[in-house]
């Protein structure tokens, strides 16, 4: 994205000059709940990379079988579940699996469909078409459906699981890129480039990655979160990450059976799913207004 | 406009190919010999060839794939591993409950989703479109899974409203009908508000509110009908969500539906229904798209001269 240089009068701008990073950051920092969703991020990142050594007990092999469905109190902050696990340390154990799946399974996604869409829309002819139509029956599946599809080839566990998600991540990566890359590879500054005689390989890379490359980062973040819920569909359905693995959306099909009594046990990862996807949604947002050059001109 | 439905459908021919290939690959995909997963884990080696020879998978693979094509076209898609019952029973069956959650989940979340949409951008960054997003953003975010947990808890089980699970009359449908179509409504009062805000940007608006005409004429005329058509292509995409999102929602109500019995049908390794049912659902989500392409050509003009 080229920093589009406004007339607008600012302090800031008046001194520096103005690279697309500081007119980013202008105008993200304006975003208060952007800014708070990416504070979480932040915060989850940490705490799912800590989670080992932050715990106060054992996610998969502590039992206290006196506290069985044990109402949240100090000892435990969520409670205990059905087995006389902490639910406290699952969350934080199960932070790292859903992001790892969320993440892990979108970046293959974007890096493949990325590569994908530049070709295709760069070259067009026979490139494009066969690409295209491999999205266009990766897009006949409707996502989870081709999720349930490979786990039920490859079999269940997360990593089929991040597999599944990465598949269907590439068409939507491919077609936004594509896309992009046909409009932009008219434009003056790439046949100035091509002119004086930049290979294939430099222009795309060079010059019309960095053009597409913040609507990528804004669908990467939306992704995400789309992808977690997913991944914990899944396990939901009891196709993803296995007992005792304390993932979020396996802790809440665990819980199903105890809803009367011990309410706590779906109350706690429901609102962990939900509160991340939401930081991951937010952020996307955030980021697609502060990047989107549309947005301004309104 | 024929010939715009014509080249629609032959667009798809090659789609429809290589979905056909896909799922009959599946089968061969699967890890260990299809005939013994068939024939059960203790056939003797006899039976297994017989189960083999029975099923047609002794020859070769292009044979195969034209007997099952030809099933296909049959409706036939051979026996459920698990029941002994021909697939095709067992999807008559489970069909019409799927069906109609679908259709109510997607009036209601369409509805609402763009009702919602079009106040938001209306009342731009004021209180109902700061309400509305807000409940938008906590929809896309919400899994369906864990929303349908908590209404069924706070509405069939506390509140004892409605029946907590089964499809005897029309209020079994409400909570799943909810369930599903909260995501959708949702993703369709986000993406009406956008097409919407740029709609009322746009210089005939301006020329409509010139002349004189009233804010209400303004937004039900001159707006809405060229705002809708972006929205009626996001609407086809949405079912697509929906016939995925109703698997999940199936298994929270306990739903007799399709969705169920492809989860139990991956659980039992079943894979003829699994393979029917993927089918299915593929070539349901392409027919929706390829109505929605039509209306989409009759609303546009421009899209079917092209």
């Amino acid at each position: 994205m080229n920093a589009t240089l406004a007339p607008a009068i600012d302090d800031a701008a008046a001194e520096h000059v103005r690279t697309p990073w500081s007119e980013f950051w202008r105008k993200f920092r304006q975003q208060k709940v952007a800014l708070v969703a990416a504070v979480f991020v932040a915060l989850l990142v940490v705490v799912a990379v800590a989670a080992p050594w932050i715990v106060p007990y054992d996610a998969e092999n502590y039992f206290d079988y006196d506290a069985l469905n044990a109402p949240p109190s100090l000892a435990h902050f969520f409670g205990v579940d059905s087995l006389g696990r902490d639910i406290f340390s699952r969350i934080l154990m199960g932070a790292r699996i859903s992001l790892a799946a969320g993440f892990i399974s979108v970046a293959v996604g974007a890096v493949i469909g990325t590569l994908l869409g530049l070709l295709s829309g760069y070259y067009e002819g026979w490139t494009d078409r066969i690409v295209m139509r491999i999205c266009d029956v990766l897009f006949a599946f409707p996502g989870i459906l081709l999720a349930i599809g490979i786990v039920a080839i490859l079999g269940g566990g997360m990593a089929n699981v991040i597999a599944a998600v990465a598949i269907f991540s590439v068409p939507t990566f491919a077609r936004l890129v594509r896309g992009n890359t046909l409009a932009l590879k008219h434009l003056t500054y790439i046949e100035a480039a091509r002119s004086l005689g930049a290979s294939d390989r430099t222009i795309l890379l060079r010059h019309v990655l960095p053009g597409t490359i913040s609507a990528v980062v804004v669908y990467f973040s939306l992704r995400i979160g789309t992808s977690i819920i997913t991944a914990a569909s899944l396990s939901f359905l009891g196709m993803g990450a296995q007992p005792p693995t304390p993932e979020w959306g396996a802790m809440l099909d665990a819980a199903r059976s105890d809803m009367l009594t011990a309410p706590h046990e779906a109350i706690f990862p429901a609102l962990a799913i939900f509160l991340t996807v939401l930081a991951f949604n937010l952020l996307g947002d955030g980021l697609r207004d502060a990047l989107d050059p549309k947005i301004e001109r309104q | 406009m024929t010939r715009y439905v014509l080249s629609r459908l032959a667009g798809l021919v090659p789609t429809l190919f290589l979905i056909g290939v896909l799922v009959f690959l599946f089968v061969h995909l699967l890890p260990g010999d299809p005939a013994r997963l068939a024939a059960g884990p203790d056939a003797t080696p006899e039976t297994v060839a017989l189960v083999r020879k029975d099923l047609g998978l002794d020859r070769t693979i292009p044979q195969q794939f034209v007997r099952f094509v030809d099933g296909v076209l049959h409706w036939n898609f051979g026996r459920s591993l698990s029941t002994k019952r021909p697939v095709a029973e067992e999807i008559a069956e489970r069909f019409m409950p799927t069906f109609w959650l679908t259709v109510w989940s997607m009036a209601w979340s369409v509805t609402f989703g763009m009702a919602i949409g079009v106040a938001s951008a209306v009342w731009r960054n004021r209180w109902p479109d700061r309400l509305g997003m807000t409940l938008a953003v906590s929809g896309i975010s919400f899994p369906a899974f864990a929303l349908g947990m908590v209404l069924m808890q706070v509405f069939a089980v506390d509140l004892g409203w409605v029946p907590a699970v089964g499809n005897d009359d029309w209020r079994g449908y409400i909570l799943p009908s909810l369930t599903l179509g909260a995501a959708v409504a949702a993703i369709m009062a986000r993406f009406t508000r956008s097409s919407f805000v740029d709609i009322l940007g746009e210089d005939f608006v301006r020329t409509a509110r010139a002349k004189g005409l009233d804010e209400r004429h303004v937004v039900i005329k001159h707006a809405m009908r060229n705002a809708l058509i972006p929205v009626v292509t996001m609407m086809g995409l949405q079912f697509g969500f929906l016939l995925g999102g109703s698997i999940v929602v199936e298994k929270v109500f306990n739903w007799p539906g399709l969705g169920r019995l492809l989860v139990d049908a991956v659980d039992m390794r079943d894979y003829p229904v699994i393979q029917a049912l993927v089918l299915l659902f593929s070539l349901e989500f392409i027919a929706i798209n390829l109505v929605v392409d039509v209306l989409y050509g009759l609303i546009n003009p421009a899209i079917r001269f092209r």
